[in-house]
């Protein structure tokens, strides 16, 4: 029974083999298209999960000179965030706590990429970006003078709308180029590789060919490559805007299933426009909203339960039953 | 039953040609654009035909011995003329030109796209186009009275403390005016803003979800280009360069100034000497008829071999993924 956990029969008899949950396909299934389908490897029953890709589990592989390992907490203190003499973001007070995800939820144009392109030091790349406030990573204002952006993106990866694997770098390559990018070493790249697309969830379709270019990915697998790249310089924080606004139903499930898993290791803040998948994937919501003219706010936050079922300003209720926005 | 519904009768699956009812306008349009391509062609052409024409006596005459003598002498007889003295400099020049003047277009082109701000770029751009726009006279003349003098004790430096490696060495006595170096560099700065503004126009195109996945990653500005802009660029690095290198090959008042003119096979760029094609044609036209033939022979050679570098360069940059919407 537990032989068969393992496709490979490599047993580590000190390590349980960690059972991965069932890859639980969404309701479209009849739609996915044939490129997706993989070979099924030989799959057990456990009660309600069946296992699907998990080859015996080693030891997280270390890196040398990344982030300090485990997840973090985020705070946002009075942030606001101005486009030349534009204020599009004020006030945003918000806490983003370690191994949670924390969905932002607004109709768009209201900041919501803005506020998350400045936990992570993007923000300031437009060259007209002003910011006024404070963002804490584990109590460390991430605009300190001292602190460099690098250092701070090292430490919150982002995630984006549109895959952006490097087109004519191999999947490896794709998955390791944060390590050269970002000064980190690892001695065990191979294992480093397989860990953060298993992570990612793609390392069932990907293992045989991982020579072959990112590119070369359709859109969904390109995203999780992304995914996994991101996860390679084991940041404490993962950003998400809008992860999955560009990809089918069947890939939109595989990420968040992806998010499920990744939940204990890594804080994740994600932006959808999706209330389905907000509902699905967050602990924490944030309702984002701006006026006619004015900047964005946050109009409501809280537990997503109780966003979702009780909220307490009524333009939140009728934002997440979608009658609005 | 059924498949009668589902396979149409053989007759219909025949492929057909779609045609397509064009405009008046666009006709008119598709007969300009195809007749000024033409033209251009048929230019081409009648230019290869003329310069084959005219240089059949001296051909004849010299027979394959045109292409690998080095000397040219007129004043015996029967006359002695052959290319290979002037093909070797010009090859020399236009590769120390091109030597200089790719590093520095590029890196020109680097900091106009990635590390100025939006107002100067502007400026920056418009500057080195204006280099550009500086007849080669004035850089020939420049180069001859300020630059050569100036660069005389750097060239005597060099071979000084390099002599030993080839290219730096020196004849016995030399004098260091005049010498294919310096004719390379001031060949070199008419280069650079072709190399800089086709680089320029390429890296611009760098697709910004690439740049910023590498920043979010943590990468510095200079990791970024590194593994981003200048992968991308490559196909416009190689071309830009070609195409400096075809116009460094045809450069001619400045190395008539520059040069002595002698035909000869040497490589020792740092002293006096060395002729290129153009240059040499500049200052032997209107001479007897055998020599203008020679020259048009000498010119035929060296039409072939700017018409090949460009033809290689535009093959490239087109090929490449960043080149597809820049046109040479
Ligand atoms: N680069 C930019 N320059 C100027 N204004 C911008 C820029 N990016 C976004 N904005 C403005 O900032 C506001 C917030 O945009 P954004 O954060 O992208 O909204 P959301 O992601 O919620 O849809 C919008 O009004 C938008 O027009
Ligand atoms: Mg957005």
């Amino acid at each position: 029974m537990t032989q068969a956990l393992t496709p490979d029969g490599v047993m580590n008899g000190n390590e349980p083999p960690v059972v991965e949950p069932v890859v639980v396909e969404p309701v479209v299934v009849a739609e996915q298209p044939a490129a997706i389908a993989e070979p099924t490897e030989p799959t057990v029953q456990v009660g309600a999960a069946a296992v699907t890709e998990a080859p015996p589990t080693r030891e997280p592989v270390r890196l040398i000179g990344g982030p300090p390992p485990g997840p973090a907490t985020l705070v946002a203190d009075d942030a606001c965030a101005w486009f030349g003499t534009r204020l599009v973001l004020e006030g945003v007070d918000l806490v983003m706590p370690a191994g949670m995800v924390t969905a932002l939820i607004g109709p768009s144009g209201c900041g919501k990429s803005t506020f998350l392109r400045m936990l992570n030091r993007m923000h300031e790349l437009v060259p007209s970006a002003a910011f006024a406030g404070h963002i804490r990573l584990d109590g460390d204002d991430i605009y300190d003078a001292k602190i460099r952006a690098q250092d701070v993106r090292k430490r919150i990866g982002m995630v984006f709308q549109k895959p952006n694997p490097f087109p004519a770098m191999s999947i490896r390559e794709n998955v390791l180029a944060g390590l050269k990018l970002a000064r980190v070493k690892c001695s065990d790249k191979d294992g480093l590789v397989e860990q953060s697309l298993i992570r990612a969830g793609l390392w069932r379709e990907v293992k045989d060919r991982l020579s072959s270019p990112g590119g070369a990915l359709s859109g969904g697998q390109q995203q999780r490559l992304c995914i996994a790249r991101s996860l390679a310089v084991q940041p404490n924080v993962l950003l998400m805007d809008e992860p999955c606004s560009a990809l089918d139903p069947t890939s939109t499930g595989r990420v968040e299933e992806t998010i499920a898993e990744l939940r204990d290791q890594v804080t994740i803040v994600i932006v959808t426009h999706n209330m389905q998948q907000a509902q699905r994937v967050s602990d924490f919501c944030a309702f984002f909203l701006a006026g006619e003219n004015e900047p964005g706010r946050v109009v409501e936050q809280g537990p997503t339960e109780v966003m979702f079922s009780s909220p307490v300003d009524p333009r939140t209720l009728a934002y997440v039953q979608g009658r609005f926005g | 039953m059924s498949t009668d519904v589902l396979t149409p009768a053989a007759s219909d699956r025949q492929p057909r040609r779609i045609k397509s009812v064009s405009s008046r306008v666009d006709r008119w349009f598709d007969r300009i654009t195809l007749s000024s391509g033409l033209f251009v062609l048929v230019l081409l052409i009648l230019v290869g035909v003329f310069l084959l024409q005219r240089s059949r006596m001296a051909l004849s005459e010299s027979g394959l011995s045109f292409f690998t003598r080095e000397g040219w002498r007129t004043d015996v007889r029967p006359p002695e003329i052959g290319v290979l003295g002037l093909l070797t400099g010009t090859v020399i020049v236009a590769t120390i030109a091109v030597t200089f003047a790719v590093p520095l277009g590029v890196l020109s082109a680097l900091f106009i796209t990635e590390y100025t701000s939006a107002r100067f770029r502007g400026y920056l751009t418009s500057m080195v186009d204006l280099l550009a726009a500086i007849p080669s006279l004035i850089f020939g003349l420049w180069g001859f009275l300020y630059l050569s003098p100036q660069m005389a004790p750097l060239s005597e430096w060099i071979a000084h403390n390099f002599g030993w490696i080839p290219i730096f060495s020196v004849d016995k006595g030399a004098r260091y005016t005049s010498s294919m170096f310096i004719a390379g560099t001031v060949v070199a700065l008419m280069v650079v803003p072709i190399i800089a503004s086709v680089v320029r126009e390429v890296f611009a195109q760098t697709p910004p979800g690439e740049k910023e996945a590498a920043l979010a990653l943590g990468s510095t500005r200079w990791g970024m280009i590194k593994t981003v802009v200048l992968p991308f660029g490559k196909g416009g690095i190689i071309g830009g360069s070609m195409l400096g290198l075809g116009r460094a090959l045809g450069e001619t008042i400045a190395v008539a100034l520059l040069l002595p003119q002698v035909p000869e096979i040497t490589a020792k760029i740092l002293q006096t000497g060395g002729a290129t094609v153009s240059g040499f044609i500049v200052l032997r036209a209107g001479a007897d008829a055998f020599t203008t033939s020679g020259l048009m022979a000498a010119g035929l050679v060296l039409f072939l071999i700017t018409l090949g570098t460009n033809m290689i360069a535009s093959v490239v940059v087109s090929r490449s993924r960043s080149g597809a919407g820049v046109d040479l």
